[in-house]
Parts: C-alpha cells; sequence; structure tokens
C-alpha cells in the first residue's frame, strides 16, 4: 500500500505545483483567474503537448528521443510548401506528413533495436537529419492559405465565459485521451512498462520487446509530426527552423510531469500537468510583462527540483 | 576471409585511431582530387592562410569541447551543456567588457571561473546527488542559456566601439607564430589535458570510473572527485570556446552561440572512437573526429552545399559510424570473429 502511494508522489507533487502556480498567479496578477487563460494553457502550447505524449511513451520503454523538434520543423515546411506550392489538398499532406514521421521513427527504433545501437546517438543523428531535410524543402518559411485552415481555425470548444479551446487544443487533449486509454488499458501499454521497467526481464517474460520498441519509436515520430501539423494550424505558415530544441522542452514537461527518466515508471497524466505547469509558467511571465528568459529559468529550476524529489524517492523505496 | 590476413594489418586497424584517420584522409583526399586550391597556402605578413588553416581555425571551438567532453564521455557521463555555457561564458565578458571599466585580465578569469562552476554543478548532480549525466547536464542546457540571455537583457551586446575590444578581437582574429590564436589555444589545451592524464594517475582514474564505478571507489578512487573535476573541466572548456566565439563575432549572442556544439562534440568524441558506454578514452581521437567534422563541413561549404542542409551527411557518417562499431551489425557480416 504505502509502495503504491509512494509511487503515486510524483504525480501528486505536480500536481500539487500547478495549483500553487496557478493560484499564486491568480491572487498576485489581476485578471490571470479567467477562462480565457485557462483556454490559453491548452491552446498556447497544444503542439508541445502533442510532441510531449509521444515522448511519454519513449521514456517510459527507457528510451530517449532527441529527433522530436526537428521532425515538427520538417513537418510544418512539408505540409506548408506541398499545400502551398503544389497545390495539394492539406488532409492528403497531412497524411504523408504523419505517414513519414512514423516511419522516420520507426527506423530509428530499427536502429535501435536491431543493432543496439544507444537510443541518444540514433536519435540524434536523426535530430541532424530532420532537420537538415527541412531545409533541403524550403530554405524560408512559407504561409498557408487554404479554405480547410481557415475552416479548422474557426472550428473551437466554448468552455464558458466567451473563452473556447482552439481546434488544436482540442486536437491535443484527443490524443491525450487516446494514448491514456492505449498505456493503461491495452497490451501495449502493458509491454511498454514492462520494456521499461527491465529489458532483460520482459525478453524472459517471452513480451514482444523489438517490437514495442520499434513501434514507440514510431508513435513518437507520428506524435512529432502532428504535432507539426498543429503548429501550422497554429500559425497558417510553415518554417524550417520552428520546433528547434522542442523535444528539449518535451523531455522537461515529461520529467514534470513525475515519469521516469529510467522508464517503466509515470504516465501521459502526469505530462498533461506538465505542459500545463509550463504554459502556466510563461503566461505568469506574459501577464507580469518579465522577460521570457525568466520563464526558461523557472522551467530548469522545476526541473531539477522534481529530479531530485524523484531521486528522493527512489532512496527511500 | 580476413582471418588469413597477416598479423600486422589486423593490429593496425584495430588500432583506436585508424579508422578516425582514414576517415580524414579519405575527406582529404577527395578535397585533393577535386580541389585543387585546397591546399594552397599563402603566407601574408608572417601568417598562414589558406583551407587547411581555416579548418583547424574554425574547428578550435569544436576541439576544445570534444577535448572535454571526451573526460566526461569515458567516466560513462555525457555533457549537453556545453553550448550553453559557451553562451554564458560570452555573455559574461560581453557583459564585463562593456560595462566595467575592467581589463581583460580580470575578464577572462572571471568568465572561465563562471564556467567552471556551471560545471562542477553538473558534476555535483551527477555524483552527489545521483541524476543521470543526461538529465542533469539537460538542465543545465535549458536553463544556462535562459541564465545567459537574462544577464544580457535578451539583447545581444555588441563589442563594436570598446576600448578592450581590440584585446578581446585578438583571442579570435590574432594570430600567434603565424597559426590563428584559436589554433594555438587548442593546441596547449590539447597538450596539457594529454600530459595531465597520460602522464599522471588521473587518466587511469578517470577510465576506471567509467569502467566500473562501484569497483573504483572500492579500490579507493574519489570517484566523485574525478566526476566532479571532468565535469568542470569541460566547463572550462566551454568557457575558452565561448570566449573565442564571443571574440569571433565581437559580440555575445546569447540565443545563437553554441546552439548544437554540445552535440557536435558528442560526435566527435564517438567518431574519434570513445565508446559512449565510458572507460578508455582517446584524447587523440577526439582531436582527429573533431577536425573530420570541420574539414566534412568546409568541404560541403566548398562545392556548394548550403549551410542549412549540411546536418544531413553529419548524421549519415555519425549513425553510419554507429553502425560499424555495433556488434550485432559486425556480426551480420563476419560471424565468429571477435572485432
Amino acid at each position: 500500500m504505502t509502495r503504491i502511494a509512494r509511487k503515486r508522489v510524483p504525480l501528486l507533487a505536480t500536481a500539487a505545483v500547478l495549483v500553487a502556480l496557478f493560484g499564486g498567479a491568480s491572487l498576485a496578477l489581476e485578471g490571470f483567474c479567467s477562462p480565457f487563460v485557462v483556454a490559453d494553457l491548452f491552446s498556447e502550447n497544444a503542439f508541445l503537448g502533442i510532441a510531449a505524449l509521444g515522448t511519454t511513451l519513449v521514456i517510459l520503454s527507457g528510451g530517449i528521443d532527441l529527433s522530436v523538434g526537428s521532425v515538427v520543423g520538417f513537418t510544418t515546411i512539408f505540409t506548408a510548401t506541398m499545400i502551398s506550392d503544389h497545390g495539394a489538398h492539406p488532409l492528403l499532406v497531412w497524411g504523408a506528413a504523419l505517414a513519414l514521421g512514423a516511419g522516420f521513427g520507426a527506423l530509428m527504433g530499427v536502429l535501435i533495436q536491431a543493432f543496439e545501437l544507444p537510443p541518444f546517438l540514433v536519435t540524434l543523428g536523426g535530430l541532424f537529419f530532420a532537420r537538415g531535410m527541412a531545409f533541403a524543402v524550403k530554405k524560408e518559411s512559407a504561409s498557408i492559405d487554404h479554405p480547410l485552415y481557415d475552416t479548422l481555425g474557426e472550428v473551437a470548444l466554448p468552455i464558458g465565459g466567451g473563452a473556447e479551446l482552439s481546434f488544436t487544443a482540442l486536437l491535443f487533449l484527443g490524443l491525450f485521451v487516446v494514448v491514456l486509454a492505449v498505456t493503461n488499458h491495452t497490451r501495449f501499454g502493458r509491454n511498454l512498462y514492462a520494456l521499461g521497467g527491465d529489458e532483460g526481464s520482459a525478453l524472459l517474460m517471452g513480451l514482444p520487446v523489438a517490437r514495442t520498441k520499434v513501434a514507440v519509436y514510431a508513435c513518437s515520430g507520428f506524435g512529432a509530426a502532428l504535432a507539426g501539423v498543429a503548429m501550422t494550424l497554429y500559425t497558417d505558415s510553415g518554417n524550417p527552423v520552428s520546433g528547434m530544441a522542442l523535444e528539449l522542452d518535451a523531455i522537461a514537461v515529461v520529467v514534470i510531469g513525475g515519469t521516469l527518466l529510467t522508464g517503466g515508471v509515470g504516465g501521459v497524466g502526469g505530462t498533461l500537468l506538465g505542459v500545463l505547469i509550463y504554459s502556466t509558467i510563461y503566461q505568469i511571465t506574459y501577464f507580469a510583462n518579465l522577460p521570457a528568459s525568466l520563464a526558461t529559468l523557472t522551467i530548469g529550476a522545476l526541473l531539477l527540483a522534481f529530479i531530485i524529489l524523484q531521486r528522493a524517492i527512489a532512496h527511500a523505496s | 576471409m580476413t582471418t588469413d590476413r597477416p598479423h600486422w594489418s589486423r593490429r593496425v586497424t584495430a588500432a583506436r585511431l585508424f579508422w578516425p584517420l582514414v576517415g580524414l584522409a579519405a575527406v582529404l583526399a577527395f578535397n585533393a582530387l577535386f580541389t585543387p586550391t585546397f591546399f594552397h597556402l599563402e603566407a601574408r605578413d608572417g601568417c598562414l592562410y589558406g583551407s587547411p588553416v581555416d579548418v583547424l581555425n574554425r574547428g578550435a571551438i569544436g576541439v576544445l569541447l570534444a577535448i572535454g567532453m571526451t573526460l566526461v564521455v569515458a567516466t560513462g557521463g555525457v555533457d549537453l551543456s556545453v553550448g550553453s555555457v559557451m553562451a554564458i561564458s560570452g555573455a559574461v565578458a560581453a557583459l564585463m567588457l562593456t560595462q566595467t571599466d575592467a581589463g581583460l585580465w580580470l575578464v577572462v578569469p572571471c568568465a572561465l571561473g563562471v564556467s567552471v562552476l556551471a560545471g562542477a554543478l553538473n558534476g555535483v548532480l551527477v555524483s552527489l546527488v545521483g541524476v543521470q549525466p543526461i538529465v542533469a547536464t539537460l538542465i543545465l542546457m535549458v536553463s544556462g542559456r535562459g541564465v545567459a540571455r537574462y544577464l544580457t537583457g535578451e539583447k545581444v551586446v555588441a563589442l563594436v566601439d570598446d576600448d578592450f575590444s581590440p584585446a578581446f578581437d585578438y583571442l579570435a582574429g590574432g594570430h600567434f607564430l603565424g597559426l590563428p590564436l584559436p589554433v594555438t589555444i587548442f593546441v596547449v589545451v590539447f597538450v596539457v589535458t594529454a600530459l595531465a592524464v597520460r602522464r599522471t594517475a588521473l587518466g587511469l582514474f578517470i577510465e576506471s570510473v567509467g569502467a566500473n564505478e562501484a569497483a573504483s571507489r572500492a579500490a579507493g578512487v574519489d570517484t566523485r572527485g574525478v566526476k566532479i573535476a571532468v565535469y568542470a573541466f569541460s566547463g572550462l572548456c566551454a568557457g575558452v570556446a565561448g570566449l573565442i566565439d564571443a571574440s569571433n563575432i565581437n559580440a555575445a549572442d546569447t540565443v545563437n552561440a553554441g546552439v548544437f556544439s554540445e552535440l557536435d562534440a558528442i560526435f566527435a568524441v564517438v567518431v574519434g572512437g570513445t565508446a559512449l558506454s565510458g572507460g578508455r578514452f582517446t584524447l587523440a581521437g577526439s582531436l582527429v573526429g573533431a577536425l573530420l567534422l570541420q574539414t566534412l563541413l568546409t568541404t560541403m561549404y566548398t562545392f556548394g552545399v548550403d549551410s542549412d542542409i549540411a546536418p544531413v551527411p553529419k548524421a549519415l557518417v555519425i549513425v553510419g559510424v554507429c553502425l560499424l562499431r555495433s556488434e550485432a551489425f559486425r556480426g551480420r557480416f563476419r560471424r565468429g570473429q571477435a572485432a
């Protein structure tokens, strides 16, 4: 019983930090506690959230994916160029982009699994490769002007008080529900936790380790590509430099969300809280007119605090 | 069959420096064939000019980072924060030069001191708190750039009309013995480091920590001290690189300084033949790796490959090198033969 409770400490700590941050900001800053801000928490960083869901799966499996930001950048410029310069239909382009992202992730997964290469190095290569390919597609930003983008830009779910969730926020929340269900209620989810907990044992238990590992990186690539699509919806454009260092933010929110970097412990529920904390910190700096670099600093400090907390829990048990 | 080969050739190809040197030689040979002007050296005002000098000069930052990274990797760690430490070092130097009357004799030690502290912080997190190296240094990578940007007020600090600029400018623009000063700096750092780790027991301690930390501690090695020292040293190298970078562009650009340089440094170390799993390391290999990377880049620029697309061949090289080193990959081609 105490063991289960102790496992929940990181998640509870994350929730407490979110409540404290939001509550404190609401008291100190006029107009912070409003449905508009709440809607912004989901909408402004929806693409980060989508990418972080994929990163959560990789980290749960005991791996790491550094290529996320580059894949986002590639997807945005690929999508924008195909729609604007080649006149392809967005739905077709999205399908292609998602397939490319998932395929690229799967390829990295195969290299990691079949040749026992360190995930860190393979995905580092992926980071360079995808960023270079993004510039190979087009070197400067391209805007998207398509009726479908206009239509989706108007799609919104009212949450009361005149505030509404944007389409990308809904996409993030929808994907969150799917990933939550997959990790908690499917065979793939159980294999994932087993693989992250102890790869050797998982193998001895006869679990499909190879298949799971490749699938995890494919999911992460898919998530990154979807995050790129969400970013084009958010900015109505594509840019080869977009998503620079996004993988680090994604890893940061996953860790703040209580998922252990050693794998096997945590979940996407924490990642959702992590994204909200990340957004709250940026909203606070925006509201209080503080420099954005202070937000980066705070996130670094939070990351440190959570990692030390995780170490303390690991030592105690 | 390879088993029929004479003994000496097996020994040569098994040497750690062999493959990195072959790679470097291949790129140089390619240049010699297709760019006749590549090896054209010219002496003007007692200074050497030409593509090889250019490679050494531009490669200085990469070499410095790779030297620090090699020792960190040898202890089984990795330092992702070197790019951010470069930004901090450049920011501290630029701020002191523009906002105070401090001379270079004070500015350089301060900038390097801050860098060493930042590195030591990584070391403390890794050794005393027990955080994974990737994570510990990731924290500084993320927040370090925030620190640098906060210090400079999120602006580029230009060193144009400053009195001390000429002296600072000399760091990257000056010449010593006919070669650009950055070359001298990295050669000195390399030689001093190589002597320190190979002529004293330090290198042995570092390798033993990387090979088996528990056994090293049991044998009386101060594993924590060694770890803090290598991260602090990596910070120092990054600090020097940051100063050269700031002097190069005569400004502290905290957003762009050293971005992705940690990845280049890791690339150099891995290509040079030091395994990321820790243990035995080769400084000379990392030096060759960093120069190989720079030569590759210079070659691509000569052939009109856009600098933005350069990461693609870089990625292919790093994955290719990893594959060649992977036992599983080798096993598919040469079964039954130990690597």
